[in-house]
């Protein structure tokens, strides 16, 4: 019953911290090498340490993410620290929107998101690849239109 | 000043009192010219700069209509850029009268409709006489109920069947605003200037002038709160919940049947010890238009601002027929999370409704009818984790009250957000299957106080706002 996001998510979080951490760590060996040679080296490790740590963080993060169709509601779960679960009944849904940046379009990813009246509702499902969350969009909307309920 | 098709202008004078405090302040600066003796030049511009803007007002009201067509109110407005607006009646969430004391004076009031969806801003006509004003919101509150206006149908000038269902005494008002918090900021703020005053008087020119801004602020939320709550009175109408209150603006808003989101009931800490509470309650929009008065940017609308728990507990009775009490406390090792707010952890359902109560000095209280939970959520975060403890949280389309089923055991979370679900989705096809009026049993503002229900139900994509019957 639980679908989970493509595996291309998690090559995707792993570019953008190895990005990040690259982009970090020559800044650290740049602003170290004023000190030294030895400062230089410590720093360029301790970010690359750090990054090898948010590897490790992201990847428990991405496998948290799931969601499920049920009959009358989309199930959507995901965190690792703070653990979520939103019920959100199709008949709540005002409008869904499908989102891609660029690190997701070039993994042919894609980002749905559901949205209700209510503000503090939480069901953005990311990662999802492109056939899937046109599926996805559409089977929503289908469903929401049977069900619609008045506020 | 009516044309064909219906189209109506606003009162002659509604410039002037929209013009507000600008007006005031010119007539402060051109009054002793237009009396004085002389007609030297500087006085000739200021004339200059009055009739500009008398012709420019004069103008904005001249292009300024509005109309009632079958079940929309339309609004004209606007010389260069033309704006044509249609708020469709289906979708009022309440109709307020506001009268600021300007407005007063001249006689005239103004009439503003809230809209539901998710842009939903708020009709304003600003100002009519004040004699139009109350057929018109009844007419208004009936379309919006039946959605058709059958021809030929008189339009009632007299409610008759409402009752007053509390009112608020003046000293009891003062009481409870000087022991609530926001007082006791302002007598702290108080006491401390006349110590300064009396200590050292020299020094109190400068911190009065350093702290002005504080001052000010303190004093204009105290103020801003008696201006409003002064002589509250609410009254069961046939359409709906009336509150009737205010010292120098004064506000009638109606509550429409069935719009409710959640009603909040709030015990501040000096409060409890004398039994008083306050109730509010939450409508739908989230919005924050610009331009609108301040009553219209409190999130909450208080139906009671202070009064008894008796009292509190009649108009529950009114809102919410079916409610549940918020009895089942918090498992004791949750004292180690959370050890100010453990003791008023509490919650509560039937099968329409959800109450929990929550507050670290203060005791607040929410309710959540189930036919308007948007969504529902379980979080656990990492102490809870460890205490094996979760939240389950019922979302409503309201501004700011939502219930929050805090510092559960698991196996109970877990169990009630299933059945939560369940009961929800049984509230929701029970009100889409609700004819017109309805089932008495759990909607808000039930049969029990003579109210027909109204909330009606609509295919999201029907409308075009937002698409909703809100």
């Amino acid at each position: 019953m639980w679908r989970r996001p493509s595996a291309r998510l998690l090559a995707l979080r792993r570019v953008q911290v190895a990005v990040v951490a690259v982009a970090a760590a020559v800044a650290a060996g740049v602003g170290g090498s004023t000190a030294g040679l030895a400062p230089a080296l410590g720093s360029v490790a301790a970010v690359l340490a750090a990054g090898v740590a948010a590897e490790w963080f992201v990847r428990r993060r991405v496998h948290a993410w799931a969601y499920a169709e049920r009959e009358d509601d989309l199930l959507v779960r995901r965190g690792v620290m703070f653990s979520r679960l939103s019920v959100v009944p199709y008949g709540r849904m005002q409008f869904i929107d499908v989102t891609a940046g660029p690190f997701e379009r070039s993994f042919g990813l894609a980002t749905v998101r559901m949205h209700t009246a209510a503000a503090a509702s939480d069901a953005r499902i990311p990662g999802l690849e492109r056939e899937e969350a046109a599926r996805l969009r559409d089977r929503l909307a289908e469903r929401g239109e049977s069900q619609a309920a008045g506020i | 000043m009516s044309e064909p098709d219906g189209w109506q202008r606003l009162h002659p004078l509604s410039p002037i009192v929209r013009g507000g405090r600008v007006t005031i302040g010119m007539a402060f600066v051109i009054l002793p010219t237009v009396f004085g003796a002389g007609k030297s030049r500087p006085e000739l511009i200021e004339l200059g700069v009055l009739g500009v803007l008398v012709a420019l007002g004069f103008l904005s009201w001249l292009v300024t209509r509005w109309r009632v067509d079958q079940d929309d109110l339309q609004i004209e407005m606007g010389l260069l850029r033309r704006q044509s607006l249609r708020f469709p009646l289906s979708q009022v969430q309440a109709i307020d009268v506001v009268r600021p004391g300007l407005a007063r004076l001249f006689g005239v009031a103004e009439l503003r409709l809230r809209m539901g969806g998710a842009s939903g801003k708020s009709a304003r006509l600003a100002y009519l006489h004040e004699r139009e004003v109350e057929p018109l919101r009844r007419r208004l509150l009936k379309l919006a109920e039946r959605g058709v206006e059958e021809p030929g149908e008189p339009v009632q000038e007299v409610a008759h069947d409402e009752r007053v269902l509390a009112r608020v005494p003046t000293g009891r008002l003062v009481a409870s605003i000087l022991i609530s918090d926001v007082g006791i900021v302002a007598e702290a703020v108080a006491v401390g200037m006349i110590a300064t005053i009396v200590v050292a008087p020299g020094a109190a020119a400068g911190v009065a002038g350093g702290g002005a801004v504080w001052i000010i602020s303190v004093a204009q939320l105290v103020w801003r709160r008696f201006n409003q709550e002064y002589r509250l009175s609410v009254v069961a109408a046939p359409d709906g919940l009336l509150l009737r209150g205010g010292l120098i603006a004064l506000t009638a808003e109606t509550i429409r049947p069935g719009r409710v989101q959640a009603v909040r009931m709030v015990e501040p800490f000096l409060w409890r010890r004398l039994g008083w509470c306050r109730l509010e309650v939450d409508l739908a929009g989230r919005q924050r238009s610009e331009g609108e008065g301040q009553a219209q940017r409190r999130a909450l609308r208080t139906v009671l601002p202070v009064g008894s728990r008796a009292l509190a507990e009649e108009l529950l009775d009114h809102l919410l027929p079916d409610r549940p009490r918020a009895q089942e406390p918090a498992p004791r090792r949750v004292r180690w999370k959370s050890p100010l707010r453990y003791r008023m952890l509490a919650w509560g359902r039937t099968t329409s409704c959800v109450a929990t109560t929550s507050g670290r000095l203060r005791r607040a209280t929410n309710w959540v009818p189930l036919e308007k939970a948007q969504s529902l959520r379980r979080v656990q975060g990492p102490v809870q984790r460890r205490l094996r403890l979760a939240s389950v949280h019922v979302d409503t389309a309201g501004r700011s009250v939502h219930a929050v089923i805090r510092d559960r055991d698991v196996v109970e979370a877990d169990g009630a957000l299933e059945e939560l679900v369940a009961s929800a989705r049984a509230a929701r096809r029970a009100m889409n299957k609700r004819p017109l009026t309805g089932d008495p049993r759990c909607g808000p503002l039930g049969a029990s106080s003579r109210l027909s229900f109204t909330g009606r139900a609509r295919p999201p994509w029907s409308g075009d706002e937002g698409g909703q019957a809100l």
